[in-house]
């Protein structure tokens, strides 16, 4: 009776705490994923096994103080003992913790060593790397490579005074472009590194985190169990876009993944055809626009606004076509965060993207850049 | 040795300081305290100097907290809505060097600055003028650090833990003025914990054996030791980083080791963490026995659990770095070790436990703040050693289960025994007693709200939320909207401490000399209100005796 009667206004004053759950977005949980590999099923049973110790160990210590509090208190009337000290007690609770410490260490030292072996043959390899703010994969034995940003969607809810709500873009912030494809049951490893400061690789479904650190390759080792898409984050302080890198991994079965391997060799074939192609403002403003929102839109914003202090404004530059193609290839000497994108993006890409520049907002130049003169000055 | 000598012996320290402070003898112990602010910037006299670092540590405390609560606020639900992520970088960077340097640190200190040389009968601290400028230097290195927000490129915004290249080739500017500051506030901390060993071991009234000494000057004692370790260490991982950034060395670029760099920084700073809780230890240690009216449970072990954990604390460093690529050998080292040192850190907490066992107990708020500390201390050692875990770290690192244990350690820890320390000694200190419904309000309010706030940051990690992030991924809502309102609670309730100290000082009732029926220690047999010089003669051999470990017998 009293439940009925509680439970519904209970709920209704959680109701409004609870956002509307969006038709896409990772389920709300409140423990840590059992995941879908053997490092996350690894990570999550000793996760439980230590959460029962605490728990168990808790339980006895706050009951012993609890018992205390209640019935040694002087307004019972309790007299305080005069002991204070034991030798066999404090030995005892020394020891014990000392043969809790050993068995929860046995485990964990197995299941350790296991996980940092590293198999003589993956069947697929991937090179991570990471930069300042989006990741980049390659696949060295199947020739295919890309960079993979935050969705638009994303990108576009996360402004500062943005009008659209996050709930609104599918997998808020959890969402990217192009994600990294991998089979299902084969053995795959990453080879994680970065570009430019720290960042780290981290999917929780697939139960690690590998810091990328510039100069230095990190591998890890893992065998998806089932197909699907698993969404995790840039885990290291990277800078102003750290919470804006998502790492989206794709799991299909072995027969898709040759399929994609397939396409992905015919759309960069088709891209290097594409480059002979024709070139016209039209076509530059719209590749250019494309390639703006996912580059470069993080630090000089959809708006051409920049963000005062840190990273300038694009609106009403008054750059000249030579200095801003220099500038986009071989980055900035004075301020680091502006990367040398001669080695990210095809001439064509950069082309685009400067037309776009230079013909937006309150940009009115009428500059059309060709893909020659990008070439000239790499 | 008769008491003749020992005032002698006593003497004569006491005028090696008194020599170099200036003063006549004669009138050295009569006077009372320099007229005006000059009182303030001149004072040679470890209850000012410490009295200043407590109130510069209540500025750092609402400066840092205001911080918190701008993170906080802008954490409130998903989306940017406040400010730009690059300064919520800053924020949250700014807030832990605040906190840790400008909050905590200076409160243990000034804890010690009071209560040490009270505590073992000494007329005032070994160098007193180092004292006064070591005191003096951490509001310079204050306005430095804070002073960043406002130029060109903004406050640091690498962490707290500046970790290269973020804040060597892409830091902005400001990082070498919080390098300043970090060099400015590290020689004050080394020159404060070496005073204050100096205290200890020089000045120490002649009738008291080391192992005779209060827990909280022995914890103060081995702390200071591992500060002369730890801030030369700091030192050297700053001027690095200086250098990689001006003077064209490679030392933690990518054609350096920037993993190097995390080596070096947590050697010290797995120590600092320690530096925040051992004195905060030291602080209960006193508190319980006190209200449970009982000697402390395995006096002996406690100090020997205390050094133990200081000798742990320098190797266990790369616990923070198991996603960096160590090598299987040095991973499980530093898991085995990690582990180690929750034995002597639970025997700490099954002393207390004992101590109040069959003890006659009370519960004025500083007690209450002591067993607020026991229980929320312990949960943060749990999620402590579930961090050390190396399988299930790889998914609990750098997440927001680490933010929730380094605030439950941090701030249910340090924070909780600070406070459990001011109400103690408060009625000492100002010769007046505070106002019990008040510190209670504080006390429920600020033990309430810190739950509210830090425990579902626990669930926010498991759950797989990035730590340092401006903005989440929308199933993290929940938890982020209720640890926004425990927030704001915590940060508002500590107004009622300021309001709480303002009355005490004003208009509080007269204290007795022993507020505590259970409390024992020398400071105790000090006068209420209390003189500006104490144990200007050192105190007797009965005092010592009574006050001391067989207290109670």
């Amino acid at each position: 009776m009293v439940k009925r009667l509680l439970i519904p206004p209970a709920l209704a004053l959680i109701a409004p705490l609870t956002p509307a759950m969006a038709a896409e977005q990772d389920p709300f949980s409140f423990n840590m994923t059992q995941g879908v590999t053997a490092t996350s099923y690894d990570a999550f049973n000793l996760h439980m096994l230590l959460f029962w110790v605490c728990l168990i160990i808790g339980v006895v210590v706050f009951a012993a103080m609890a018992w205390s509090l209640v019935r040694h208190r002087r307004s019972r009337g309790a007299v305080a003992a005069k002991f204070h000290e034991s030798t066999a007690i404090e030995i005892i609770w020394t020891l014990v913790p000392a043969l809790i410490l050993i068995a929860i260490a046995i485990p964990a030292t197995m299941v350790l060593v296991a996980e940092n072996a590293q198999p003589a043959k993956p069947d697929v390899i991937v090179d991570v790397q990471g930069s300042q703010w989006k990741w980049h994969y390659k696949y060295p034995d199947q020739d295919i490579s890309f960079f993979s940003n935050l969705a638009t969607s994303s990108r576009d809810a996360s402004q500062l005074g943005a009008k659209d709500q996050p709930s609104s873009a599918p997998y808020y912030l959890l969402n990217v472009d192009n994600p990294m494809v991998v089979p299902v049951g084969k053995t795959v490893q990453i080879r994680v590194t970065s570009d430019d400061v720290i960042h780290s690789w981290w999917v929780p479904q697939l139960g690690f985190k590998t810091d990328a650190i510039p100069g230095k390759i990190n591998n890890m080792t893992f065998v998806v169990s089932k197909p699907g898409m698993y969404r995790g984050q840039c885990a290291e302080l990277c800078g102003a876009g750290h919470a804006f890198m998502p790492i989206v991994v794709k799991a299909i079965m072995p027969a898709a993944f040759a399929d994609w391997v397939q396409k992905e060799k015919a759309a960069a074939a088709a891209t290097k055809a594409d480059a002979a192609g024709p070139w016209d403002m039209k076509i530059a403003m719209a590749q250019g626009g494309k390639v703006y929102g996912s580059t470069c839109s993080a630090c000089h914003q959809a708006n051409g606004q920049g963000i005062k202090g840190t990273f300038p404004a694009l609106d009403g530059m008054k750059l000249s076509v030579k200095d801003h193609i220099h500038i986009v290839v071989h980055g900035s000497k004075k301020n680091p965060a502006m990367q040398a994108y001669g080695k990210q993006l095809s001439d064509r890409d950069i082309a685009a993207v400067i037309t776009y520049e230079r013909n937006s907002w309150n940009n009115h130049t009428g500059d059309l850049i060709t893909p020659k003169e990008v070439e000239a000055a790499r | 040795m008769n008491p003749t000598s020992e005032t002698l012996m006593q003497n004569t320290a006491a005028d090696a300081s008194i020599g170099q402070v200036g003063h006549a003898h004669d009138d050295h112990a009569h006077h009372g305290p320099r007229k005006g602010w000059l009182r303030w910037l001149l004072t040679v006299n470890h209850k000012d100097v410490g009295t200043m670092y407590l109130v510069l540590s209540l500025v750092g405390l609402m400066v840092g907290g205001i911080m918190a609560l701008l993170i906080r606020a802008e954490l409130f639900e998903p989306g940017m809505q406040l400010m730009q992520p690059q300064f919520f970088n800053s924020l949250t960077t700014m807030h832990g060097l605040t906190m840790i340097f400008l909050a905590i640190m200076p409160a243990l200190t000034g804890l010690a600055n009071w209560m040490v040389p009270l505590q073992i009968g000494a007329d005032d601290m070994y160098w007193p003028r180092v004292n006064n400028w070591a005191f003096w230097a951490m509001p310079v290195a204050a306005v430095i650090l804070w002073s960043t927000f406002f130029i060109p490129g903004g406050a640091p915004a690498g962490g707290w833990t500046f970790y290269p290249p973020l804040s060597t080739t892409y830091g902005p500017e400001s990082i070498d003025w919080m390098i300043v500051a970090i060099h400015i506030m590290g020689v004050s901390s080394f020159f404060g914990a070496l005073n204050i060993i100096l205290t200890i071991l020089k000045l120490r009234t002649p009738g008291m054996k080391l192992m005779d000494m209060p827990l909280f000057t022995w914890s103060w004692l081995i702390t200071g030791f591992l500060l002369l370790l730890a801030m030369p260490t700091l030192a050297i991982a700053a001027t690095m980083v200086l250098s990689d950034r001006h003077w064209g060395t490679h030392f933690f670029g990518a054609d350096g080791n920037p993993v190097m760099f995390q080596h070096i920084f947590w050697f010290f700073g797995h120590p600092e963490v320690y530096i925040m809780i051992l004195p905060a230890f030291g602080v209960i240690s006193e508190v319980v026995p006190a209200f449970a009216r009982k000697p402390l449970f395995g006096r002996r072990m406690m100090i020997y659990a205390t050094a133990a954990i200081t000798f742990m604390s320098t190797t266990v460093w790369a616990h923070h770095m198991f996603t960096v690529g160590l090598p299987v050998w040095g991973q499980l080292f530093f898991m085995y070790s990690t582990m180690l040192i929750s034995i002597p850190t639970g025997v700490k907490i099954f002393n207390w436990v004992a101590t109040m066992w069959r003890g006659s107990l009370t519960f004025e708020t500083p007690m209450l703040w002591a067993i607020a500390f026991i229980v929320l201390f312990t949960i943060g050692g749990f999620s402590g050693l579930m961090l050390a875990d190396v399988p299930a770290d790889y998914q609990y690192q750098d997440t927001y289960f680490v933010v929730a244990h380094i605030h439950y350690v941090l701030v249910s820890g340090a924070l909780f025994g600070i406070f459990a320390g001011v109400y103690f000694w408060l009625p000492k200190w100002s010769g007046r007693m505070y106002n019990e419904r008040l510190a209670q309000w504080h006390f429920w309010l600020s033990v309430i709200s810190m739950n509210i706030a830090f425990f579902p940051m626990h669930f926010a990690g498991l759950a797989g939320m990035p730590r340092r992030i401006p903005d989440y991924a929308v199933q993290f809502t929940d938890f982020n909207m209720i640890s926004t309102v425990g927030a704001f609670i915590f940060g508002f309730s500590q107004l009622l401490f300021i309001w709480m100290l303002i009355k005490t000082v004003r208009s509080g009732q007269p204290a007795l000399a022993r507020p505590w029926d259970g409390a024992r220690g020398l400071e105790w047999v000090i006068p209420s209100p209390m003189p500006y010089h104490t144990f200007t003669t050192p105190p007797t051999d009965k005092q010592i005796h009574d006050e001391g470990p067989k207290a109670y017998e």
